[in-house]
């Protein structure tokens, strides 16, 4: 990550506290006091207790935790939606929580949008009326609202719907509409909360995809909630982990992985078992060298091979349809026998699976075989890309590359 | 038993005290009220009874369907032909009348009640008391502040007719979800673009029934102001009830429901349309 670029939101000892002795839970909570204590004294509850970050430009920034961890308060507390109780937010260096009401109202219409787990939208309204809204807010005229809502509308890929009513959308379609809202306020701060924890699985999938497309054109500053460690590693540039209004950890997903700093941080991510979770999808070399059934020889598959490096490449046909493997070792002896072609060294009988399959189910396929695994498409079986044996094996033991080397040296010798 | 806590005599010297130092402001009132009652039902009786059943059915057709556009062609029509039309009309202009000030205090109250704790907390045991009241009781004080006629009918009628308008409308600002609001506030809304663009348009459908409610309270309330000579279809049930006239109060009667029904399933339809989309 690149560290010199310039701190967009910086959270300074933010607290926040529900109940009306705001006050006096304040000062237990300075004293230490834990959250059971300050609730039984003055029926106050602790949202947030006295976090402090820094978020940079162009960050995508997640802050993970379950429900009741002070995720959600904590974001509102950065457009003011909810008033934080004590402690300050600063973004682009000027404290938001001294401005006044309509300096506020100003930094919401330009600066930062939103996106709603619920979506939010305006059942009323059509969609391109709903996209417009905060342009409509900010007072702009109706021409140039109608302009920017279509870009927004088009951006998001619901060319078409304009004149629908929300009602007739799905959910996916509806959280589209919700962020194209939010983007056609320009604002260069984009809020998400649980953005995509209402949508099924598969549009859930998709969405990210296109928040992660979306982030590397517009660049914007994204603070995004979320419940779902697999989301926040998916999104997040870093993660920030909180439980009981207390941000526990802060840092790449590979180091919150890693190193865990906080028992409860280990624990959550214990409950990630990588092996569900990592998929054939992720794992894939994907585009691999192939050998081209009826095109290639031996002789210019064995070239592939060598300009590779590889001992195995799978074949397709001239529909790129998998069609099994060839072994270097064959295709020797078949450019030996002088063949024209690679129909008589071709492996068929071998395992392939679609990209949702996971490490978990995929380890039993390769103990019968030593060839890698084709990942395909469902319906037509089009090559997308291989898994090796290796990289499997990683991601089932997390043992590195050499331990593995090590490994199979061993087992061949003995 | 022997009365012991004489309420009422307070309430008799407040109303005295009413009726003694405000009597120009009621007289006023009294004034512009009854001109603009008055002015409604002459253009309601001036104009040819065909002309209005031909807007009313137009009305009805193009909001709630034809079988409530036959059926009020056809209602309209009896009503004519059983002698009722200018008694019909008087009432009906005293229905609006009443309904649109019964509205113009409604509408805002519940706005306010929805937005304040405090104005809950006051106007909520106040339609209590507004809807339990048995409503000839209001026709005292609407006597004793503007004599007899048709402006105290109106007055005991928006009074009565009132409390479901003001109820609907806090429930349905209550009713706008969180998400929607919240949404609003991040970008920028004012609290006044807020009531005006999210929350009054999402909260239509449940102040359309209010005023459905308002309309057909009126409407039951308009025949007891006949008593207290606010004219209209009250005082012919009135008349057949006094001189015990069957005939004379199922035709009057009669008449009431037909009004009933056509406004009824007019507003509704109204309510209707808004949730459709």
């Amino acid at each position: 990550m690149d560290e010199n670029r310039p701190v967009k939101i910086k959270i300074e000892d933010l607290v926040l506290i529900f109940g009306k002795k705001k006050e006096k839970a304040l000062q237990m909570l300075k004293q230490g006091k834990t959250k059971k204590e300050i609730l039984e004294a003055t029926q106050c509850t602790i949202g947030v207790s006295g976090a402090s970050f820094e978020i940079l430009e162009n960050e995508f920034f997640v802050i993970m935790g379950l429900s009741g961890s002070g995720k959600s308060t904590l974001l509102r507390c950065l457009n003011r939606l909810i008033e934080p109780t004590a402690g300050s937010v600063y973004i682009n260096g000027d404290d938001i929580t001294r401005k006044t009401h309509k300096e506020l109202l100003d930094l919401r219409r330009t600066e930062m949008s939103m996106v709603f787990q619920k979506f939010g939208l305006l059942p009323h309204r059509t969609i391109i009326e709903n996209i417009a809204f905060g342009l409509e807010i900010r007072g702009e005229d109706a021409e140039i609202r109608k302009e920017k809502a279509q870009i927004a509308l088009d951006t998001v890929g619901l060319r078409g719907f304009e004149d629908q009513y929300p009602a007739q959308l799905s959910g996916g379609m509806q959280q589209r509409v919700g962020l194209a809202r939010a983007l056609t306020n320009s604002p260069e701060i984009l809020l998400m909360d649980e953005a995509f924890s209402a949508l099924d699985p598969l549009i859930k999938t998709e969405m990210q995809d296109e928040l992660i497309a979306l982030q590397e054109k517009f660049k914007k500053t994204v603070v995004f909630i979320t419940h779902d460690l697999d989301e926040a590693i998916k999104l997040g540039d870093r993660i920030a982990i909180m439980k009981d209004g207390v941000v526990e950890q802060i840092g790449s997903a590979e180091e919150i992985l890693t190193n865990p700093a906080t028992e409860y941080v280990e624990a959550f991510v214990k409950k990630v078992d990588r092996k569900t979770i990592i998929t054939a999808g992720t794992l894939m070399h994907a585009k691999p060298t192939v050998a081209r059934l009826g095109k290639d020889g031996p002789e210019g598959t064995l070239r592939k091979m060598r300009a590779t490096g590889l001992d195995v490449l799978p074949v397709v046909n001239d529909q790129q349809i998998f069609m099994g493997f060839v072994w270097v070792k064959d295709a020797i002896q078949c450019a030996k026998e002088k063949e024209k072609t690679i129909h008589k060294i071709l492996l068929s009988d071998v395992p392939s699976v679609t990209t949702e399959v996971t490490v978990e189910e995929m380890l039993p396929l390769i103990s019968a075989t030593r060839s890698p695994i084709a990942v395909v498409d469902g319906e037509e079986k089009r090559l997308l890309g291989i898994v090796t044996q290796n990289s499997l094996i990683i991601e089932a033991t997390r043992f590195d590359e050499q331990d593995i080397q090590d490994l199979k040296e061993q087992a061949n010798n003995s | 038993m022997e009365k012991t806590i004489d309420i009422g005599q307070y309430v008799a010297v407040a109303v005295k005290w009413l009726t003694d130092n405000l009597r120009p402001f009621f007289d006023f009132i009294k004034v512009t009220g009854n001109t603009g009652i008055e002015s409604l039902e002459w253009v309601f009786v001036q104009t040819p009874f065909y002309i209005i059943i031909a807007l009313f059915t137009f009305i009805a057709w193009k909001q709630a369907g034809k079988s409530i556009a036959v059926f009020t062609l056809l209602g309209l029509t009896l009503i004519y032909l059983m002698g009722f039309w200018e008694e019909t009309m008087q009432t009906l202009a005293l229905i609006l009348a009443s309904t649109f000030i019964a509205l113009v205090f409604a509408v805002p109250l519940g706005i306010w009640a929805a937005k304040s704790l405090t104005a809950n907390r006051i106007i909520r045991p106040l339609l209590d008391l507004m809807q339990t009241m048995p409503a000839f009781v209001y026709l005292i004080p609407a006597v004793l502040f503007f004599s007899i006629g048709k402006l105290p009918g109106a007055f005991a009628t928006i009074i009565f007719a009132m409390p479901p308008a003001v109820r609907l409308t806090t429930l349905g600002i209550e009713q706008v979800p969180k998400d929607v609001l919240e949404a609003a506030h991040s970008l920028g809304a004012t609290s006044k673009q807020i009531l005006f663009k999210v929350e009054l348009p999402l909260a239509m459908k449940t102040i359309l029934t209010g005023i459905n409610q308002t309309i057909l309270l009126s409407l039951s309330m308009v025949v007891i102001a006949g008593m207290i000579a606010a004219g209209g279809l009250g005082e012919k049930v009135l008349e057949g009830i006094n001189n015990l006239d069957i005939g004379l109060g199922f035709e009057s009667g009669l008449s009431v429901v037909i009004l009933a029904i056509i406004l009824d399933r007019i507003t509704q339809a109204f309510g209707n349309k808004e949730l459709s989309k």
